[in-house]
C-alpha cells in the first residue's frame, strides 16, 4: 500500500466497476443480447464462458462502445457510460483486447505501445517527436517487459509470430492507468507453453485491477478467475464459483459435454 | 524542440543533402525554361501531390479535393490582392493575402475531411470527388466572387525586398523552399504521436478507438495539414502563372495529382515529387513525339506501367534497384 494511488484504490474497495442493467442489443431480428444483468467488483476476476455465438464478444462490444447498446445501462466506476463514445470509455481507465488481434500492422512493437500509451494521456495530437525522456517512450518498453517483447521492439507487427501478437494485444491494453480489463479470449490458438506464459501475464497483473475473460479453454478461465458466468443465446444463465459451475448439470449438458455449436 | 530539429537534421542521409545541393545548382547549367516550367512546376504538383499523400499515404485516405484546396487558395490570392479583371481584386498587401489564403485552403481542407471521414475507401473517392466536382461548377457559374468562366488574370506577383518573385530564379527558390519545408516536416511529423496515430488509423481505426483516441480528430486533423500543404502550393501557382480560373481546378487536373501521387509513391512523402517530375517532363516531351490528343493515352500507359511493376510506384522501382546494386544493405526482414 506504498504506492500514490493507494488511496484511491481504498476508495474504490468494494465498488462496483462495471454494472450492465437490462442491457440488450440486436442485430435485425438477431437478438445478441437479451436482457443482461451483469456486476463486477473493482478488483474481482470474472470468466464468461459460452458457446460460440452466445454473444460473449457482443457484451465486451457493448461494454466498450464500439457500437450501441439497444437498450439497457452501463456504469463504470458508478459512472453512467451508456452514451459515452469508446474513446471516452477508454479513458476513464477501461481496457480490452479483441478476439482478433487488431494491431497495427505496418508499425513496430514499439510504435503499437508508445500509440497505446500517448492514446490515454493528454496532448496526444503533438507534432513533436518523442524525446528520449517522453514517459510513454518508457512505458512503451516497460509495457513490452510485461507482455514479454522486450527483443522484438522493433520488429513490424505483421511479422510477429501469432502468438506474439496475443501477447502485443494485450501489451496494448496495459497502457496507462488501467481500472478495468475486458479480455477476448487471449488464449485463442495459443501453444500449451504460450498458455503458460499467459497465465504468467495475466497473474501478474496488479491484484487491484479486475477482469473479465471469455475463455472457451477452461483450463485457463479457471485459474485466473474467481467467479464464473455462462452465456447462452445471449443471456446470463448461471453464475458462480468455478467449482459450481463444473459440476453443475446443465452447464455440463450444455457446454462442458462438448456441445460446442 | 529547437534540440529535436537540430536531433532531426543531423540524422538526415548524406544522399539527402547532396540531392539538395544539386537542386540548389540546378538553374545555373538551366534554362529558364528548366528552372521553372520543369523544376519549379514539378515542386509545386509535387507539393499538392505531398499533400494527398499524407492523407493516402499515413491515413489510408484517398481524397480528389487536395487540388480544389490549393485552387481555392489561388483565388483568394485573386480577389485580395491586385487582379486585372475589374472584379473585386482589393488590392491588399501580400503579407496578409497569403496567410489568409493559406488558412482559407486549410479551412476548406479541413472541412473536406469534416464531411466525408465518415466513409472510407471508394465512398471517399466518391465524396471527395463530388465536392470537387461541385467547386468547379460553382465557380464557373458564379460571377460575384469566382468570375465565373474566366476567372481572374493579371494577378501581380509579390517583391520582396524588390526582387519580383514571378522572375525565374526568385521564383525557382522560392518553390524549392516551399518543397524542402514541408517535405522535411512531414517527414518530421511522420515518427510524432500525431503522425503515428494517423499511420495506426490506416491499419486499424477500430483499435485506436480503443486507445483512447477520437479517430474523427485524428483524419480532421491530417486534412487540416494536408490543406496547408495544398494551400501553399495553390499560392506558388498563382504566383507563376498569374491567373487562375475553374480550368486550375478541374476533375482531370485532380485525376492528374492522384496519378502523380500513386506513380511516384504513397510510402514516403519525396515520392510524390518524383511523380511530379516524371508527369511534367512526359508532358512537356511526350508531345514532342506524338500529338496533344494522345498525351492522355500516354500518361494513362504509363501509370499501368508503373503500378504493374512496381505497387508501390517509382520510389518503389528505385528501391528495387538500389536494393540489387546492394545486397547487403537490405533492410533485415529475413532475421526470422
Ligand atoms: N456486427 C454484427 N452484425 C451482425 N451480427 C453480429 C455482429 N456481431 C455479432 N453478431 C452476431 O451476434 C451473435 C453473437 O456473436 P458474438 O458475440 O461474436 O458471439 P461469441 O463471442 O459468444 O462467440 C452471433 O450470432 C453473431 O453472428
Ligand atoms: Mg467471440
Amino acid at each position: 500500500m506504498d504506492r500514490p494511488d493507494a488511496l484511491s484504490r481504498l476508495q474504490t474497495a468494494g465498488q462496483y466497476a462495471l454494472e450492465l442493467e437490462a442491457v440488450s442489443r440486436h442485430f435485425g431480428a438477431l437478438v445478441a443480447l437479451a436482457d443482461i444483468n451483469l456486476a463486477v467488483k473493482a478488483g474481482e476476476r470474472r470468466a464468461v464462458l459460452g458457446s460460440n455465438g452466445a454473444g460473449k464478444t457482443t457484451l465486451f462490444n457493448a461494454v466498450t462502445g464500439d457500437f450501441p447498446v439497444t437498450t439497457g445501462r452501463i456504469r463504470f466506476f458508478g459512472e453512467d457510460i451508456t452514451e459515452l463514445p469508446a474513446q471516452e470509455r477508454i479513458r476513464r481507465g477501461l481496457r480490452r483486447t479483441y478476439q482478433i488481434s487488431l494491431l497495427f500492422e505496418n508499425l513496430t512493437v514499439r510504435q503499437n505501445l508508445y500509440v497505446a500509451c500517448r492514446g490515454v494521456s493528454p496532448r496526444r495530437f503533438s507534432l513533436r517527436r518523442p524525446s528520449p525522456s517522453d514517459p510513454a517512450t518508457h512505458m512503451a518498453e516497460l509495457l513490452a517487459q510485461a507482455t514479454h517483447l522486450s527483443d522484438d521492439l522493433d520488429r513490424l507487427v505483421g511479422t510477429l509470430s501469432h502468438g506474439q501478437q496475443r501477447q502485443l494485444e494485450i501489451g496494448m491494453a496495459l497502457a496507462g492507468a488501467p481500472r478495468f480489463f475486458l479480455f477476448d479470449e487471449p488464449a485463442a490458438g495459443l501453444s500449451p507453453s504460450e498458455r503458460a506464459d499467459l497465465i504468467d501475464i495475466l497473474g501478474a497483473l496488479p491484484a487491484h485491477i479486475g477482469f473479465i475473460i471469455i475463455e472457451h479453454d477452461m483450463d485457463v478461465a479457471l485459474r485466473v478467475s474467481q467467479g464464473v458466468s455462462m452465456m447462452h443465446n445471449g443471456r446470463i444463465f448461471k453464475e458462480g464459483t468455478p467449482a459450481e459451475i463444473e459440476n453443475d448439470p446443465e452447464v455440463q449438458a450444455l457446454y462442458l459435454g462438448g456441445a460446442h455449436d | 524542440m529547437i534540440a529535436g530539429v537540430v536531433k532531426t537534421i543531423s540524422g538526415v542521409r548524406p544522399a539527402w543533402w547532396v540531392a539538395l545541393v544539386l537542386l540548389i545548382l540546378f538553374p545555373f547549367p538551366a534554362n529558364d525554361f528548366f528552372t521553372v516550367q520543369i523544376g519549379a512546376y514539378s515542386m509545386i504538383l509535387g507539393l499538392i501531390g505531398l499533400s494527398l499523400m499524407i492523407l493516402a499515404g499515413y491515413g489510408g485516405m484517398v481524397s480528389l479535393a487536395q487540388l480544389t484546396a490549393a485552387g481555392l487558395a489561388a483565388y483568394v490570392v485573386a480577389i485580395f490582392g491586385v487582379n486585372s479583371n475589374d472584379v473585386l481584386g482589393f488590392g491588399w498587401s501580400w503579407w496578409i493575402v497569403a496567410p489568409l489564403a493559406i488558412a482559407v485552403g486549410t479551412l476548406f481542407s479541413a472541412l473536406v475531411g469534416l464531411i466525408a471521414v465518415r466513409t472510407s475507401g471508394i465512398y471517399m473517392i466518391m465524396i471527395t470527388l463530388a465536392i470537387a466536382v461541385s467547386v468547379f461548377f460553382f465557380a464557373r457559374q458564379n460571377y460575384e466572387v469566382f468570375n465565373g468562366f474566366t476567372g481572374y488574370a493579371g494577378i501581380t506577383a509579390p517583391h520582396i525586398a524588390g526582387v519580383d518573385m514571378r522572375a525565374p530564379l526568385p521564383f525557382y527558390y522560392l518553390s524549392l523552399i516551399g518543397a524542402v519545408f514541408f517535405l522535411a516536416v512531414t517527414a518530421f511529423v511522420e515518427g510524432s504521436p500525431f503522425g503515428l496515430a494517423l499511420q495506426a488509423t490506416r491499419d486499424n481505426p477500430r483499435r485506436v478507438a480503443a486507445l483512447g483516441y477520437s479517430v474523427t480528430a485524428i483524419r480532421v486533423f491530417a486534412f487540416a495539414l494536408a490543406g496547408v500543404v495544398a494551400a501553399t502550393a495553390g499560392v506558388l501557382l498563382v504566383i507563376l502563372n498569374g491567373r487562375v480560373s475553374p480550368g486550375t481546378i478541374g476533375v482531370d487536373v485532380a485525376i492528374d495529382i492522384l496519378v502523380i501521387a500513386v506513380v511516384g509513391g504513397l510510402r514516403h512523402p519525396v515520392g510524390p515529387f518524383l511523380g511530379a517530375l516524371a508527369f511534367v517532363l512526359l508532358e512537356n516531351f511526350a508531345i514532342d513525339l506524338i500529338d496533344r490528343e494522345r498525351f492522355n493515352t500516354v500518361i494513362g500507359a504509363a501509370f499501368l506501367l508503373v503500378i504493374f511493376f512496381s505497387p508501390d510506384g517509382l520510389l518503389g522501382l528505385w528501391q528495387k534497384l538500389s536494393d540489387r546494386i546492394k545486397p547487403i544493405q537490405t533492410p533485415t526482414k529475413s532475421e526470422h
